[in-house]
């Protein structure tokens, strides 16, 4: 029906004069858009069939192409963007909910954006990290509450056990099944390279994978798939996974058509059923429930490894975030509204939750005014997006930071938000063997841990700058930190001063 | 232009001390003599000193040192320590008029004990009443600012240059076995007596020389266990970390050194495995205590001194040994001019403390 009729957003513009007709684009595109017209002799597209993913300009050897956004044009109208005309007319015909996939989009406020940060000068010498040592090593976990001496004098070590981290930075949640086997292994092969961790989300752990457990946190969800007694040994943490950014309040949906061969095997689900967990955890439904979960899990594990907590950052955070630091937990992770996802319902992504600049600034504080914050360290992703909203992250107050979309992009991802689609051209969010081996484990290894260590030494720098040596005299150290253009509320909250001040 | 407290003021300084370690008495025209010397590394906006075994008479009692900005304001305060002390003498502290001090609030000093029934009734430990108490009236009577409490000991610091401060103060009319002196040199003009060094916490005191960037950590730390830095300095933050780390967990001296001034990763695990395992539980227990940026500072104590530099040794530090007695300063002139004639005179590491007590626990 000729209402159905979207035009295209992106024209597949190709110059002629370079194309060779060599056929690449075909092959790289999963989604269908070029082939070769054998009776004219060229190449064409159907650019309704384009996600804008790159593959194509990427690959193509002459330079020949490139995607432009169409100029096609609705009656221009302040209210009713052509974005939300054309969702009205996919739910008109499907009468579905509209599915997304990575963070929310919108032209919402960054709050990292608006905040700067400090230098030394002349009161303090700024430190400089090719002379001097720079520290970035952190240990996640609960600290003793008492100094306790042996019969000697002797200070006993009481230490819970830790995450030690070589840098603040780790690799958040992304299950085997949203994310391609290569991609898996990229990610843990880097985290061991890195000395930090990468986490498996909720679709359990591939057998191949348990050999790098020493850098592993290992999620139980809600649909506790793959959970079982080995999977909790392999890992050095444990997530518990009760909220995401991206889509906090609801569970994860993996279609049917993803669950296949060691998938079906790693999720302990049959081939081709869809993987949905529940909204809430059915065994959670009060915070003394999230209790009994958390010392389950330490029972289960001999109280070996540290229990982590993950909820989406949402208008009562503060609260759910005390909760937890009592519950027995030894890390709070916090997920922003900007987060990913490998699908998730499009209104849910672009309106519930809030940003995660605030969210951990009330956290961090409330934990502090209720003088527990030494109980729990703080991790925050969704989104950090460069090495200065990791800086503003600690400053802020977090322990450390989780990265997800950005460790995706090293890997190849160009952020078309088709992910949901399963045809990921770049062989990362896709089970289709012969777009997963485009990933190479080993290039996408490498190009983690430069993306890393590059941000590692970008952090260096600035904490040099600062005259800060140690990353732990960053954390919580909003003085480092000023607003620029934001209200006298949003200073309150994110507790840092205006610029100038 | 802003208080002190209400703005955060970096600034640079000269840190001076002297310790004898059989107890022998000193006079206070010593320490006036050596931060004299340094009169340069300050610029008259604040100084100060700490002696320690000054009031033998009183040892039992805690000596309060209370500037107040007017009478009202002195009613207040003491109504509030009527009922939580009992005062066995009060006094307005000895001052010598000068033309170079200026601005001075009423000084008064008083020698107290905890009412039992308080104790009782709060259900706290001694010290830890009277911390509470101090800080009660420095956070909430607008105007009054105890600035000295610890037991035989006492603090005398103004706005001006160190040796006119000592000369105000009379000091050559107290003795003790330990002095520090501290000048400073703020990067703003604070105006207020209160912000002089140095800054105490019942027996602890500090001076300090420099400025230290994980400041907002620590305090936001801290602050989580009842202290709250008005003052908004470097010495205050730190005097409180001191107090938290050895009287509320019980750190020993050095101990507290190696949370405040940690040895870097590389150097722990160096170490032999029973000192890097502890070395290493210090440093992560209590990393938010990590002190980083520059300083040198000085922790007088009951019956003991520590000198700590930070771990780049980014501010000068020296220390000299004579016989029994021990002089620390920033700068090597300001010991000779007090003893030319040293045993050994040395440059502490960065980050390794030079801790010195009492020979023998002289009872008192």
């Amino acid at each position: 029906m000729a209402i159905n009729y979207i035009y295209p957003v992106y024209e597949v513009v190709r110059n002629a004069s370079r194309c060779v007709n060599c056929k690449i684009c075909e092959k790289q595109c999963a989604n269908g858009v070029h082939k070769f017209d054998a009776k004219n002799g060229i190449m064409i597209a159907d650019e309704s069939k384009c996600v804008n993913c790159h593959r194509c300009v990427a690959t193509c050897p002459t330079r020949a192409l490139k995607i432009v956004k169409s100029d096609n044009t609705y009656r221009e109208n302040a209210n009713w963007s052509a974005e939300s005309m054309k969702e009205i007319y996919k739910q008109a015909e499907s009468g579905g909910v509209l599915l997304s996939s990575m963070g929310n989009p919108q032209p919402l406020p960054v709050y990292w954006d608006k905040i700067v940060i400090n230098a030394a000068q002349v009161t303090n010498p700024s430190v400089d990290p090719l002379r001097e040592p720079m520290e970035t090593t952190v240990f996640l976990g609960s600290k003793p509450d008492e100094i306790v001496r042996d019969k000697d004098g002797k200070i006993v070590d009481n230490m819970t056990s830790q995450l030690k981290l070589s840098t603040p930075i780790m690799f958040s949640a992304m299950s085997y099944g949203s994310i391609s086997y290569n991609a898996h292994a990229s990610l843990a092969k880097a985290a061991e390279k890195l000395g930090i961790f990468y986490n498996t989300g909720e679709g359990g752990l591939h057998e191949d994978f348990y050999r790098y457990g020493k850098n592993t946190i290992v999620q139980v969800a809600s649909g506790r798939f793959g959970v079982y007694k080995d999977y909790l040994e392999a890992g050095a943490c444990i997530e518990i996974k009760v909220g995401q950014g991206a889509k906090p309040g609801i569970g994860g949906h993996l279609p049917g058509t993803k669950i296949v061969g060691d998938i079906s095997k790693t999720r302990m689900i049959p081939v081709g059923s869809d993987a949905i967990s529940p909204a809430p955890h059915h065994d959670i439904y009060s915070i003394e429930d999230l209790r009994q979960l958390v010392y389950s899990l330490k029972e289960a594990t001999g109280y070996k490894k540290p229990i982590a907590v993950k909820v989406g950052a949402v208008h009562n955070v503060s609260a759910v975030a005390s909760g937890i630091a009592r519950s027995g937990a030894d890390i709070i992770v916090i997920d922003g509204f900007r987060g990913g996802t490998g699908a998730t319902p499009t209104r849910i992504r672009d309106n519930v939750g809030i940003p995660i600049e605030l969210a951990l600034a009330s956290v961090d504080k409330r934990l502090r005014d209720e003088g527990i914050r030494g109980n729990v360290s703080l991790v925050v992703g969704g989104s950090i997006r460069n090495s200065a909203d990791v800086i503003k992250a600690i400053a802020l107050g977090a322990d450390a930071c989780y990265i997800a979309t950005a460790a995706l992009m090293a890997m190849g991802c160009h952020l078309c938000r088709s992910c949901h689609l399963g045809k990921c051209n770049w062989g990362i969010a896709t089970q289709v063997p012969e777009l997963v081996q485009r990933l190479d484990p080993e290039e996408g290894c490498d190009r983690l841990v430069n993306l890393v260590n590059a941000w590692t030494h970008e952090i260096k720098e600035m904490m040099g700058g600062m005259g800060i040596n140690s990353i732990e005299a960053l954390k919580g150290n909003r003085l480092m930190l000023r607003g620029v253009g934001l209200n006298e509320k949003e200073l309150e909250i994110l507790g840092i001063k205006h610029a100038g001040e | 232009m802003p208080k002190e407290g209400e703005v955060r003021i970096p600034s640079g300084c000269a840190i001076s001390g002297i310790f004898s370690k059989s107890g022998k008495l000193t006079n206070g025209e010593k320490i006036i003599s050596s931060i004299a010397t340094m009169h340069d590394r300050s610029n008259g906006l604040g100084g100060g000193f700490a002696g320690y075994g000054i009031y033998p008479q009183y040892a039992d009692f805690y000596a309060f040192h209370i500037f107040y900005d007017d009478n009202e304001i002195r009613k207040e305060a003491e109504n509030f320590l009527y009922k939580n002390f009992f005062i066995v003498n009060m006094s307005m502290i000895p001052i010598r008029k000068t033309k170079k001090i200026s601005d001075e609030p009423l000084i008064l000093r008083y020698f107290v004990k905890p009412l039992d029934a308080r104790l009782h009734e709060t259900n706290l430990e001694e010290k830890e009443f009277v911390a509470r108490m101090v800080i009660k009236v420095n956070t909430t009577i607008k105007g009054a600012y105890i600035f000295s409490s610890g037991k035989n000991m006492g603090i005398f610091k103004a706005v001006g240059f160190p040796e006119d401060v000592g000369e105000y103060y009379r000091l050559e009319e107290y003795d003790a076995y330990c002095w520090t002196a501290h000048g400073r040199y703020p990067t703003n003009t604070p105006g207020w007596w209160g912000g002089a060094h140095p800054f105490g916490m019942l027996d602890y005191s500090v001076v300090h020389n420099g400025e230290i960037s994980s400041y907002d950590a620590n305090r936001r730390y801290i602050e989580m266990f009842g202290y709250k830095c008005t003052l908004m300095t470097d010495t205050e933050v730190i005097a409180y970390v001191i107090d938290y780390l050895c009287r509320r967990k019980g750190l020993k001296m050095e101990e507290a050194a190696q949370v405040i001034a940690a040895p870097f990763w590389t150097t722990i695990e160096k170490k032999p495995p029973e000192e890097r395992a502890l070395a290493e539980y210090l440093r992560n227990t209590f990393s938010s205590l990590l002190i980083t940026g520059p300083f040198s500072i000085m922790v007088g104590f009951e019956n003991g001194l520590m000198a700590l530099n930070d771990r780049l040794k980014l501010r000068s530090m020296v220390v000299g040994e004579k016989d029994d007695m021990v002089y620390i300063a920033s700068e090597e002139c300001a010991i000779r001019v007090i003893e030319p004639n040293l045993d050994r005179i040395w440059a502490p590491r960065g980050g390794e403390p030079v801790i010195v007590t009492l020979d023998k626990k002289e009872d008192k």
